[in-house]
């Protein structure tokens, strides 16, 4: 099956943060079999989803990620016995101070591959690629890092303008 | 300052056919730190080590990132390469641009850029690496094997001939599996029973062989070289040194008519037995559920008849803990039952073949049964309604398998053979009676194998049609079957008096629930995952643990024994070294941060954290700290995690490396 490529204005940066044993193998799978699916994201390996700390997709969205993607074996299944379960805990606690801080959740996304999920891997990144494409570039930490460099608010008119013309 | 090496892999075509590696060479070549950057056909060949070795002598460099396939396939390979260079092991990181990129992406432009992106992630990552000295561990040179079909019995007793010891732990009152059950085998026809009992009592006869039958393993702790296995052995109530086996208990039990499981429900047997007369170990078991002793505290006539007093109504279940350094996993498979739609299952049941509620439909293991010399009809093929020889039968292959939109879409493998082989057990013992088999295919690859198909046909005169059965329905005493020849284009009707079910291999009811105690992996249907599905067919990803039979997938018994031994061999060579070398991939704590407040033992899965004392000179405390064990560290990284003041660290995957990645994004 040949898929018409689309073009777009917009191509978001994902970064997924997975785990060796069932997510990166199920995107091995993926590719082994040969699916297709967006060039926009990233993969970074990790032995376990419970390694991942939460600072780490904080420093994926100030460095410009659109969305994050965060994946690990299925509950049960995992490698290093119960370290999914921390993540698990760690992350919808996590999720509820990103929300409070006023970040769509809709950027970040957590799942459940299994080094046998091939194909689920790949609607998994094609869907937060789509919705995230939709949702555009996330600016919060991108005027941050701007009114750093600023170093101050932009409070007046001018300092507006002349913000918007760089 | 970094003099990083990274070498672009064409990997034949499979990466240069979308990503343009030439340009992927170039532009990293630009990256800070980076040296000496090239690409070349085939990296993991013969000459791409060398290339990737001369490159580290001569232009002095300090890291590597290779870019080629996943670090599944062969970071240990490239490690190994720069380790002969002289380089730590752990300075060479792989940038998978084949698997993740390559492979899933068609747009150039678009693969390109990604694969410059990731390398130079990998670049960025690799900065940061340090210098790992790899960890020695010493090795358990026993073996635990899980199952004692055909497959755990044959690698138990090679392990065991190899001299070592083996623990075999058995879920069912006897060894044998399924092979036990069986009538006669295929290509050969030899009679299961004369080539399966005699292994079966090497192994309890085996003096390195521990046998625990009726047991099962609970829990699962440590990892390669080291495990530790905490085996449930259920109560028998017969004490197993006591007991004789004369069977005079089972003569006089009062409770006779309990459907017998390993004759398929069709015999019966008493409430204290022995599944099968030449089962190992030759001891009963009480069935507690249907016992009157343990029912209604009445009866008791086994223990006052019980000679040597073996009997014992007290007994209760066991915990033993067996230390081990090597895994076999043999636990075999079941047959798709039309009878019963798996709970949870996302298989559909087979309504039209009448959902198992017509009595003559049964499957294959059942007409085993019934052609078996030791089964219930002592070998007569009768019809299990009233005991009449069938006179006209229909065999229906694929049940189950093949069939996407019941939801199994792999082969079962076997099917075909042993259908082939029931319509010559059949043609032997009713001379006059015809067979039938409903066909998609006939997939009969394997020694001998064509051939055997073929004399079922051409000598033994059954009929293949090819095409599948709609319907089945009971018509007085006939069971009609409605199926389709699709060869000749036309509908066909048989009225037969008994049909036989060749439904599909599953794997073992709880095959999930093991598999998670053990840390492997499996598929969606709950076969286990082999590391490689070419070149590493036996092992697990989870190192130490061993495939063996239908438990990783559908094989008849020549593969199985075949894979059995194979196991026996991975764990021989494992035992043929005294000390082994684990990756350094342990969690170290920076004692100077640490603040002892014990969350990372809270959370260790592996209780690899402990509680150190730091003293001065005179003896006097001076703080306590957290220390993990590197023996028992897993390295998973959740301490890491949750250490709210970062003084505890993996190595190899440290908040430094992995923030440079994010940042080189």
């Amino acid at each position: 099956m040949h898929v018409e490529k689309q073009k777009h204005d917009f191509e978001p940066k994902i970064i997924a943060f997975v785990c060796t044993w069932c997510t990166y193998a199920g995107a091995d799978l993926a590719g082994t079999s040969r699916m297709q699916y967006p060039a926009n994201v990233r993969v970074l390996k990790f032995p376990c989803t419970g390694r991942i700390d939460p600072v780490f997709i904080l420093k994926a969205f100030q460095q410009g990620a659109d969305g994050v993607l965060v994946s690990g074996c299925h509950p049960g299944d995992c490698h290093y016995i119960a370290g999914n379960f921390h993540a698990r805990r760690r992350f919808a606690a996590f999720r509820k101070l990103l929300e409070f801080v006023g970040v769509d959740l809709n950027r970040l996304q957590f799942s459940w591959v299994s080094a046998a999920e091939g194909g689920k891997w790949v609607e998994v990144v094609t869907e937060l690629t789509e919705r995230v494409r939709d949702m555009g570039p996330m600016q919060e930490f991108k005027e941050l890092a701007m009114e750093e460099q600023w170093s101050g608010a932009i409070n007046t008119p001018e300092l507006q303008e002349a913000y918007n013309q760089i | 300052m970094s003099r990083i090496g990274v070498f672009v892999c064409h990997c034949g075509e499979n990466i240069s056919r979308t990503v343009d590696v030439e340009r992927v060479a170039a532009e990293v070549g630009t990256m800070p730190g980076v040296a000496f950057a090239t690409d070349y056909k085939y990296m993991c060949s013969d000459p791409g080590q060398g290339l990737l070795k001369k490159a580290i002598q001569e232009q002095k460099l300090s890291h590597i990132v290779v870019a080629a396939c996943s670090p599944r396939m062969h970071e240990k390979t490239f490690r190994k390469a720069a380790e002969s260079a002289g380089l730590n092991p752990f300075l060479c990181e792989i940038a998978n641009i084949r698997e993740h990129c390559s492979w899933v992406h068609e747009n150039r432009e678009e693969a390109t850029a990604k694969a410059v992106e990731i390398v130079g992630m990998m670049v960025e990552r690799v900065k940061k690496n340090r210098v790992l000295p790899t960890i020695t561990v010493p090795v358990t040179k026993r073996s635990l094997v899980i199952g004692g079909g055909i497959a755990g019995i044959q690698a138990a007793l090679d392990i065991a001939d190899a001299g070592h010891d083996v623990v075999l732990v058995e879920r069912e009152p006897s060894i044998g599996g399924h092979m036990a059950q069986l009538s006669e085998t295929f290509p050969t026809l030899d009679c299961s029973q004369c080539i399966m009992t005699p292994k079966m009592v090497d192994v309890v006869n085996h003096p390195k062989i521990k046998l625990y039958t009726y047991a099962e393993v609970e829990h699962v702790e440590g990892y390669i070289g080291n495990f530790q296995i905490t085996i449930r052995k259920k109560a028998r109530s017969v004490d197993e040194d006591k007991c004789t086996g004369c069977g005079l208990c089972m003569e006089k039990c009062p409770v006779r008519k309990i459907p017998n499981q390993f004759d398929c429900n069709l015999g019966l047997r008493p409430a204290i037995y022995v599944p099968f007369p030449q089962a190992v170990p030759n001891t009963p078991v009480i069935d507690r559920e249907h016992c009157i002793k343990f029912k209604t505290g009445k009866c008791g006539l086994c223990q006052k008849i019980c000679g040597p007093g073996a009997v014992d109504y007290e007994q209760e279940d066991t915990l033993i803990i067996e230390p081990v350094g090597a895994i076999v996993v043999a636990t075999g498979f079941d047959l798709y039952s039309i009878t019963e739609k798996p709970k949870g299952s996302s298989i559909k049941g087979y309504g039209e073949f009448g959902h198992g509620k017509i009595p003559d439909v049964i499957d294959g293991m059942t007409f085993e049964r019934l052609a078996s010399a030791s089964g219930p009809t002592g070998g007569k093929i009768l019809r299990p309604s009233d005991g009449q020889e069938p006179k006209q039968i229909v065999f229906i292959q694929c049940v189950g398998s093949r069939a996407r939109e019941k939801g199994i879409s792999y082969c079962s493998k076997i099917c075909c053979m042993y259908t082939a082989k029931h319509t010559m057990l059949y043609k032997h013992k009713v001379h006059d009676g015809q067979a039938y088999v409903f066909f998609m295919d006939a997939r009969v690859p394997g020694k001998s194998y064509d051939e055997f198909w073929r004399r079922a046909i051409e000598d033994e005169e059954a009929v293949y049609i090819r095409g599948m059965v709609s319907r089945l329905y009971q018509k007085g005493n006939k069971i009609v079957v409605m199926g389709s020849d699709i060869s000749v284009g036309v509908q066909v009707e048989i009225e037969a008096d008994m049909v036989v079910l060749a439904t599909a291999v599953q794997p073992r009811t709880g095959a999930d629930s093991l598999a998670q105690k053990l840390g492997i992996s499996y598929d969606h249907y709950h076969f286990y995952s082999e590391a490689h599905a070419k070149l590493r067919p036996v092992e697990c990803a989870t190192a130490g643990i061993y495939l063996a039979g239908t438990c990783q997938g559908p094989k008849d018994i020549p593969d199985t024994v075949s894979q059995a031994s194979a196991a026996a061999a991975k764990v021989m060579t494992l035992f043929a070294k005294d000390k082994l070398e684990r990756e350094p991939i342990v969690a170290k704590v920076k004692e100077a941060g640490c603040v002892a407040c014990f969350y990372c033992k809270k959370v260790c899965p592996y209780g690899a954290v402990e509680e150190k004392e730091i003293r001065d000179r005179q003896g006097n405390l001076i703080k306590v700290v957290a220390y993990v064990n590197p023996g028992v560290c897993g390295g998973c990284g959740t301490c890491q995690a949750t250490c709210p003041s970062k003084s505890v660290e993996l190595d190899g995957y440290t908040d430094e490396q992995i923030v440079a990645m994010i940042e080189a994004l």
